[in-house]
C-alpha cells in the first residue's frame, strides 16, 4: 500500500501548480486565454491516448490538473473538467472511428471545446425523465428541445446531446448525439446569471428542428442513458478535485493571512487555530478520497462508491471551508473583493452540479445497504 | 500511489477478523458488564503474533510494517475496543519506546518478551496533576547509588496492574523542566511500585485503568531508557505513533457501529417497510461509511508514514483527531437508527458508543490534536 505519489505525479502537479499560479487570469470574462494557454501545453485532453491527440497521461494526473487550476480559478477548472471527461470521454469511449478522427483529435489538441447536454427544466436528478426529442428521418434525426444548465454552452464548439427516440421506451430510447455549434436550428439560450463560477457561461441549448445526419449519433439507439450513467463517475471525480482545490485555496488564503498577522505581531486566537486544523485534517482526508477514486478509475475498475464519496467530501468541504474561512479572516473575509468570497460562491456550485451531494448519499446508501 | 492493501496486509485482517469474530465477540458484552480483563485474551494474541506485528524478528517480532498494526488494532475494536486498546497501549506505548530508544540488552529483555505476547506492556507519563501540561511532572527519580529511587503517582494507566513491562516517566532535574524529564522500564513487583484504585470508567470496561503507586521504589540504573533529560522527547515521540493506533481504534469502533446499524436498518420495518429505505436513515449511513473511509485512509496513510521513515507527527495528528471525532458521531447516531433498542444493554451499539468518548481524550485530547496540527500550519514553535 502507498500513500505517497509517484515521482511523475509529484512532478505533474508541481509542473500544473506553476502553470495555474503564472499563467493562469482570475478575470471576469469567460476564461478563453487561459483555455488556449492550456491547450497549448496539451492539457485539454490530458488523459486522451496520444494517437487522439491527447497526452496519454493517466487519470490520476488529469485530476491533479483540476485540483491545480481550480486552486486558481475554479471557473476554468470546471470548463477543463467538463470539457475532459463529459467532451472527449464519450467520443474516446464510444465514438467510431470516423467520429473520433472529426472530432476527437480536435477537443484533445484543444482546437475544440467540448460540452454535454443531459439536464433539461424538468430532468434534473432525474435524467431520465428527459423529453427532447430525436424523430427518425430520412438520413438522419430530427431534434427538438431545449436543454438547461450547460456549461461552456454559447461557447464550446461540440456539445454531446441527450435525446430520447420513443418515449414510451423510457430510459430505453434515450440516444445521444453529437451537435456541432452552428448547426442550423441549435443556438445557446440566455446566459445564466449565477452566485459564482460567473465567468463559466452556463446556458439553455434551444433545439429546433434541428436535422442531424445518422452519422453524428454516439452509440446505438437506446444506448444514451448508459453512456451518460458510464460518464458519471470520471465526472464526479473531476467534480471532487474542483473541491478539494477551492478547499486547498480557502485554507491557504487564511493560513497566510495569519501567517502575516502573527509576523506583525497579532496572535491567531485559539479559535482561529482550532478551526484551521479541522479544517486542514479534512482537506487530508478529501483529498486521499479524491486521490483514491482516480487510481481506481486509472485502473478500470468500478468506482461508483468511492467517486460518489469523493465528490459529497471534498464539496462539502470546499463549502464548510470558504464559510470558515470568511469568518476567521474578519471583515477583510467578508468583502466582495475578497478571494474567500469568490471560493465560497464558487463552492456551493460544486455541492450541486454533477449528481447534487443528496444524489450522493443515495449512491452511497445503496451501495452500502 | 496505489492506496491497494498488500497481500500480507489482507491476511492480516482476515486472520485478526476470524479471530475477533471468534474469540472476542462470544464474551464482549460479559467482559463488559463485569469490568473484567481477559489475560486469557492476551496470551492467545500473543499466540497468534499480534503482539509484535511491527518489531523485528531478531525480537520477536512480526517484521511486518505499521499498517499490519493498525490493521489489526482497528479489526479488534470492531468487535472489542478494549482488546483494541490492550494491544495498542502495549505495542504503541510500551513497545516502540524500548524498540525506539532501548539499547540492546533492554530490547533482549524487555522487547522481546513483549513481542512474542509473554509481557504486557504499559505506559506512565499521566499524573493527577499533569495531563494535557504532561511536562508538569511531579513523580522523582534521585539516583542513590546503583539505582533510582523513584516517588510519585501516575493516574489513568491502560493495562496498570496487568502489565509486567511499565515505561514510567520521572523528574531527575527539576531545575530543567521539561528537560529534566527521564524515562524508566519499571519491572511490576519491584518493591515500592504498587497499585491505586481501578477507576470506574465509561467505556472501555474490559481494558484496566489503573494509578501507579512509586514509593521509594528501587529501578536499577540499567533501566534508565535512553539518556537522562531525555524522558519528555521519548513520552512526545512516543505518543506520535500511539496516535496512529488510537486512530485505528476509533476507526474499528465507527464500522463495528456502522455494520450493526445498516444490518439493523435492513430488517427493521416502520410504516410497513424497511427504515433502511427512509432517506433519514439512509443519509446518515452514507455520511458514516464516507467519513469510515476518510478515518480510514488517514490513519493508514499516518502507518505509511511511519513504516517509509517518513515525518508522520501532523499525519497521525490529523488521523487520531478526525477519526475519533468521527466515531463519536458515527456511535452516536448508530444508537439513533437503533432508537430505543439502541439504548438498552441487548445491542451492541450503545458499547460502542461509550468507548468511542474516551478516543477523544487519550493520548492526546482532540484539542491537543489542533494545537499540533495548527502549529504545523502557522509555522509556530
Amino acid at each position: 500500500m502507498s500513500f505517497a505519489l509517484s515521482q511523475h505525479h509529484h512532478v505533474k502537479k508541481e509542473e500544473f501548480r506553476n502553470f495555474a499560479v503564472d499563467e493562469l487570469d482570475t478575470g471576469p470574462d469567460f476564461p478563453r486565454e487561459n483555455l488556449k494557454k492550456a491547450a497549448e501545453r496539451g492539457y485539454l485532453g490530458l488523459p486522451v491516448p496520444k494517437e487522439w491527440g491527447g497526452g496519454g497521461e493517466d487519470f490520476l494526473t488529469y485530476i491533479l490538473l483540476i485540483e491545480e487550476i481550480s486552486r486558481v480559478c475554479a471557473a476554468t477548472g470546471v470548463i477543463v473538467a467538463v470539457h475532459t471527461s463529459l467532451g472527449n470521454f464519450p467520443l474516446l469511449n464510444y465514438g467510431t472511428p470516423a467520429q473520433k478522427e472529426r472530432y476527437l483529435a480536435g477537443l484533445a489538441k484543444g482546437n475544440l471545446l467540448g460540452a454535454f447536454a443531459l439536464t433539461e427544466a424538468s430532468a434534473g436528478s432525474d435524467a431520465a425523465a428527459l423529453s427532447t426529442s430525436a424523430v427518425p428521418v430520412d438520413g438522419g434525426y430530427r431534434l427538438n428541445g431545449c436543454k438547461l444548465f450547460i456549461t461552456s454552452g454559447g461557447e464550446a464548439d461540440m456539445y454531446t446531446v441527450f435525446t430520447t427516440v420513443d418515449f414510451a421506451l423510457g430510459r430505453k430510447g434515450i440516444t445521444a448525439f453529437l451537435v456541432e455549434k452552428g448547426t442550423p436550428g441549435f443556438k445557446a439560450g440566455k446566459i445564466e446569471r449565477k452566485m459564482g463560477l460567473k465567468r463559466s457561461h452556463t446556458t439553455e441549448l434551444l433545439m429546433e428542428d434541428v436535422f442531424l445526419p445518422a452519422v453524428n449519433r454516439l452509440g446505438q439507439e437506446g444506448e444514451g442513458f448508459s453512456i451518460a450513467m458510464s460518464l458519471l463517475d470520471a465526472g464526479r471525480i473531476g467534480i471532487a478535485a474542483q473541491g478539494l482545490g477551492l478547499a486547498q485555496a480557502s485554507i491557504d488564503y487564511t493560513t497566510t493571512y495569519w501567517r502575516d498577522q502573527e509576523a506583525a505581531g497579532k496572535k491567531a486566537s485559539q479559535y482561529t487555530c482550532f478551526v484551521l486544523a479541522d479544517l486542514a485534517a479534512r482537506l487530508e482526508a478529501a483529498r486521499l478520497l479524491v486521490y483514491r477514486a482516480a487510481v481506481i478509475k486509472g485502473a478500470g475498475r468500478t468506482c461508483t462508491k468511492e467517486a460518489s464519496m469523493a465528490k459529497m467530501f471534498a464539496t462539502d468541504l470546499a463549502m464548510a471551508a470558504s464559510t470558515k474561512c470568511i469568518d476567521l479572516c474578519d471583515f477583510e473575509g467578508a468583502s466582495q473583493d475578497n478571494p474567500l468570497a469568490g471560493y465560497f460562491c464558487d463552492a456551493k456550485a460544486t455541492q450541486i452540479y454533477e449528481g447534487s451531494n443528496q444524489l450522493q448519499r443515495i449512491v452511497i446508501a445503496r451501495a452500502i445497504l | 500511489m496505489n492506496f491497494m492493501l498488500t497481500e500480507e496486509q489482507e491476511m492480516t485482517r482476515k486472520m485478526v477478523r476470524d479471530f475477533a469474530e471468534k474469540e472476542l465477540k462470544p464474551g464482549a458484552e460479559a467482559r463488559d458488564d463485569k469490568e473484567e480483563f481477559s489475560r486469557e485474551i492476551f496470551n492467545k494474541m500473543g499466540r497468534l503474533g499480534l503482539t509484535g506485528i511491527p518489531w523485528p524478528e531478531e525480537y520477536g517480532g512480526g517484521g511486518c510494517d505499521f499498517v499490519n498494526y493498525v490493521i489489526a488494532v482497528e479489526e479488534l475494536s470492531r468487535i472489542d475496543a478494549s482488546a483494541g486498546v490492550t494491544l495498542s497501549a502495549h505495542t504503541s506505548l510500551a513497545g516502540w519506546p524500548v524498540y525506539k530508544y532501548g539499547n540492546e540488552e533492554q530490547k533482549k529483555k524487555y522487547l522481546e518478551p513483549m513481542a512474542l505476547g509473554d509481557k504486557l506492556g504499559a505506559y506512565g507519563l499521566t499524573e493527577p496533576t499533569a495531563g494535557t501540561d504532561a511536562a508538569a511532572q511531579r513523580t522523582t527519580a534521585v539516583l542513590d547509588g546503583d539505582c533510582y529511587v523513584l516517588n510519585g503517582s501516575k493516574t489513568f494507566i491502560t493495562n496498570g496492574g496487568e502489565a509486567e513491562v511499565n515505561i514510567i516517566f520521572a523528574v531527575t532535574d527539576k531545575e530543567k523542566k521539561s528537560r529534566g524529564i527521564s524515562a524508566f522500564i519499571v519491572e511490576k513487583g519491584t518493591p515500592g511500585f504498587t497499585y491505586g484504585k481501578k477507576e470506574r470508567k465509561l467505556g472501555l470496561r474490559s481494558s484496566p485503568t489503573l494509578e501507579l503507586i512509586f514509593e521509594n521504589c528501587r529501578v536499577p540504573q540499567e533501566n534508565l531508557l535512553g539518556q537522562e533529560g531525555e524522558g519528555f522527547k521519548i513520552a512526545m515521540s512516543t505518543l506520535d505513533g500511539g496516535r496512529n493506533g488510537i486512530a485505528a481504534q476509533a476507526v474499528g469502533i465507527a464500522q463495528g457501529a456502522m455494520e450493526e446499524a445498516a444490518n439493523y436498518a435492513k430488517s427493521r420495518e416502520q410504516f410497513g417497510q424497511a427504515i433502511a429505505n427512509f432517506q433519514a436513515i439512509s443519509f446518515m449511513l452514507a455520511d458514516m461509511a464516507t467519513k469510515i473511509e476518510a478515518a480510514r485512509l488517514l490513519t493508514y496513510q499516518a502507518a505509511y508514514l511511519e513504516s517509509e521513515g517518513l515525518p508522520y507527527g501532523k499525519a497521525s495528528a490529523m488521523a487520531k483527531l478526525f477519526a475519533s471525532e468521527a466515531a463519536m458521531e458515527i456511535t452516536t447516531n448508530a444508537v439513533q437508527i437503533f432508537g430505543g433498542y439502541g439504548y438498552t444493554r441487548d445491542y451492541p451499539v450503545e458499547r460502542f458508543m461509550r468507548d468511542a468518548k474516551i478516543t477523544q481524550i487519550y493520548e492526546g485530547t482532540s484539542e491537543v490534536q489542533r494545537m499540533v496540527i495548527s502549529r504545523y500550519l502557522l509555522g509556530q514553535s
